[in-house]
């Protein structure tokens, strides 16, 4: 244990996620011997971001104003919209440019080993936003993890006697694979190749 | 494949040890705990991404170091040159290299280096709990194609999710129980897509063994009796259609119905019930169970058939792989040593070890395996020059 202010700085960073103790305690030390301009300007970029980014009120994507920017753009097509896990996911996919729809961000995947249900996810909002706009096809751009696909699963079974088309990205991203990790020409691909999942009731088996 | 070179630096009892080999048989040669089964150790680990002896690196490490490094010079069937490196350590991920390019994922290394290992420990597989024989099954597929090894994770871990959910559902009232339920049915359909996969391969494993392991064992075991292999599915007998790989879709409606089946008490005890974490593969000598009734003799000798008939279901798919033998000679006679001999002659490159030289009737490269000043020492002997024994 050290003194004060030195052990509360490695406790809040070993809260981080992927930062255990060890770490924790590098940092520390590594942010006691920095520049005073230099801490400074970390501690000012992390009280600014909390302070003025927030999430999107209609797609849950990471926005600077009440809005998104893929929201607020009046360009894109209000037809199509794709469901991911998580905001950076939407960067992924916006790095292809093959994609002109809108977004909806769930926020996680069902993972009941983290205490994540449906009810913890943006899913009752997406149900009441398939009721309000023009939406013919849902994507379901979930990771293509075990837990991705039951979100996916869970998904079409809530989207079952809809009149939308429900697909999902086509395989060819690496299994167990995380969508922010696959790479432009991957995703890409399974963009153009996503497959229909309406009167599947279960999956076929690869 | 063929092995051409290995280096070891911190593994066990080595501090720093490079040697090279030539395909046919290269035997080594020391008293016992002077290194010998840890340099096959060391290569079984590249191989399949796990230590034959220990569930974690850290014992692979040498004492006092932080770090292990097992290098792998290989040559394919098809004369390419590759190599593999491992950085092990304890509490650190593993670093894994092929072509002198990092791999994200270890599951990308594998079948880079396949090989086939007999260690005396593998008498577990005829012997041992149920999950020996599950692991006997799971590593060779995993070599034999590395999609069945994500496979078999991505089922680990829906398995994990779908008892976490069991168990919470346990103390809900029975309002929030039938929400629940919804997020179930997803997970069973998880637990099916990918168990699915798992049992088809493994049905598949075992029917390509059947023939290999009773040819083996009849020339490893003092009477020739009959060998049977038969997969156990917790869902249920599978129809035996006779081909190679039954049918996916039977599979799936087996373990979907066998789920149903014991749904109630799922959610009375908080667990999955069903699927291949808790199939078994029945193993027969003659007409009896080799669990429980065989002999030492005949325990081993199943053990060891299991393992060579491995060496052809390995190779049916890709590179042929390397013939690993640990300590198996000084348990045989004269008589089986020259069948066991014989049939190594088929494999490509076989690194056998042994206390005693003359337990081997093989011809072949010699290593002797010392320990001076408290590490192994590796001294091959020039070709035609006697032992010291
Ligand atoms: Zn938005």
């Amino acid at each position: 244990m050290y003194e004060g202010a030195v052990q509360d700085l490695i406790d809040e960073l070993g809260r981080l996620p992927g930062v255990g103790p060890k770490s924790a305690q590098r940092i520390a030390f590594f942010l006691l011997q920095a520049d005073l301009v230099d801490a400074t300007r970390l501690a000012e970029a992390i009280t600014r971001v909390k302070q003025t980014v927030r999430f999107c009120s209609r797609c849950f994507n990471i926005a600077e104003a009440e809005q998104c920017r893929v929201c607020r753009d009046p360009r894109r097509d209000d037809t199509v919209l794709c469901v991911v896990e998580e905001a950076r996911d939407v960067v992924a996919i916006e790095r292809t440019r093959e994609y002109r729809g809108r977004y909806h961000v769930l926020g996680g995947a069902i993972s009941p080993i983290d205490g994540i249900g449906p009810d913890e996810l943006h899913i009752t909002e997406l149900l009441h936003r398939l009721d309000r706009e023009p939406v013919e096809e849902v994507i379901i751009a979930t990771n293509p993890n075990v837990e991705g696909e039951a979100t996916a699963s869970f998904l079409s079974r809530q989207l079952d006697g809809r009149a939308v088309r429900v697909t999902r990205l086509a395989s060819g991203l690496p299994v167990g694979g995380d969508l922010d990790y696959a790479d432009e020409v991957t995703l890409s691909r399974a963009f153009v190749g996503r497959q229909d999942l309406r009167g599947r009731g279960t999956r076929e088996v690869r | 494949m063929l092995l051409r070179r290995l280096g070891l630096t911190d593994v066990r009892s080595y501090d720093h040890a490079t040697l090279e080999f030539a395909p046919g048989v290269t035997v080594l040669i020391g008293p016992n705990a002077q290194g010998k089964t840890n340099l096959l150790e060391a290569i079984n680990r590249a191989a399949t991404g796990g230590s034959h002896r220990v569930a974690s690196d850290a014992p692979l490490v040498r004492l006092g170091a932080e770090v292990g490094a097992i290098r792998a010079e290989l040559e394919t069937d098809a004369s390419r040159r590759r190599t593999l490196e491992l950085e092990v350590g304890s509490g650190r991920r593993t670093r894994t290299r092929v072509d002198g390019q990092d791999v994200r994922r270890a599951a990308e290394a594998l079948g880079v280096l396949r090989v086939v290992l007999f260690a005396p420990e593998d008498v577990a597989i005829v012997r041992g709990d149920p999950g020996e024989r599950r692991r006997f099954l799971d590593d060779l597929l995993s070599q034999r194609r590395p999609a069945y090894a994500a496979a078999r994770a991505e089922y680990d871990r829906a398995l994990r999710q779908r008892n976490q959910l069991l168990k919470q559902a346990r103390g809900l009232s029975p309002r929030a129980r039938s929400a629940a339920s919804s997020t179930l049915e997803v997970w069973t359909e998880q637990l099916v897509t990918y168990g699915t996969q798992v049992v088809a391969a493994r049905v598949a494993a075992v029917r390509a063994l059947a023939a290999p392991t009773d040819r083996a064992y009849r020339d490893l075991a003092d009477r020739p009796e009959a060998i049977g292999l038969a997969y156990r599915c917790s869902a249920g007998p599978l129809p035996d259609d006779g081909g190679a790989v039954p049918a996916p879709a039977e599979v799936a409606a087996a373990l979907r119905g066998a789920l149903l089946e014991v749904e109630d008490d799922e959610r009375a005890r908080g667990m999955t019930l069903v699927g291949p974490h808790r199939d078994d593969l029945d193993l027969t000598i003659g007409a009896l169970p080799a669990r429980g009734y065989a002999s030492h003799g005949e325990v081993w000798s199943l053990a060891l058939a299991l393992k060579l008939a491995s060496y052809e279901v390995l190779a049916e798919v890709g590179d042929r792989p390397i013939v690993l033998l640990d300590d198996v000679f000084a348990e045989l006679d004269t008589t089986r040593r020259q069948r066991l001999a014989a049939a190594c002659a088929r494999f490509d490159q076989v690194l056998v070890t042994a206390a005693v030289e003359e337990d081997v009737p093989l011809t072949g490269a010699r290593v002797e395996v010392t320990v001076e000043d408290g590490v192994s020492r590796l001294r091959p002997r020039p070709a035609g020059e006697a032992g010291a024994a």
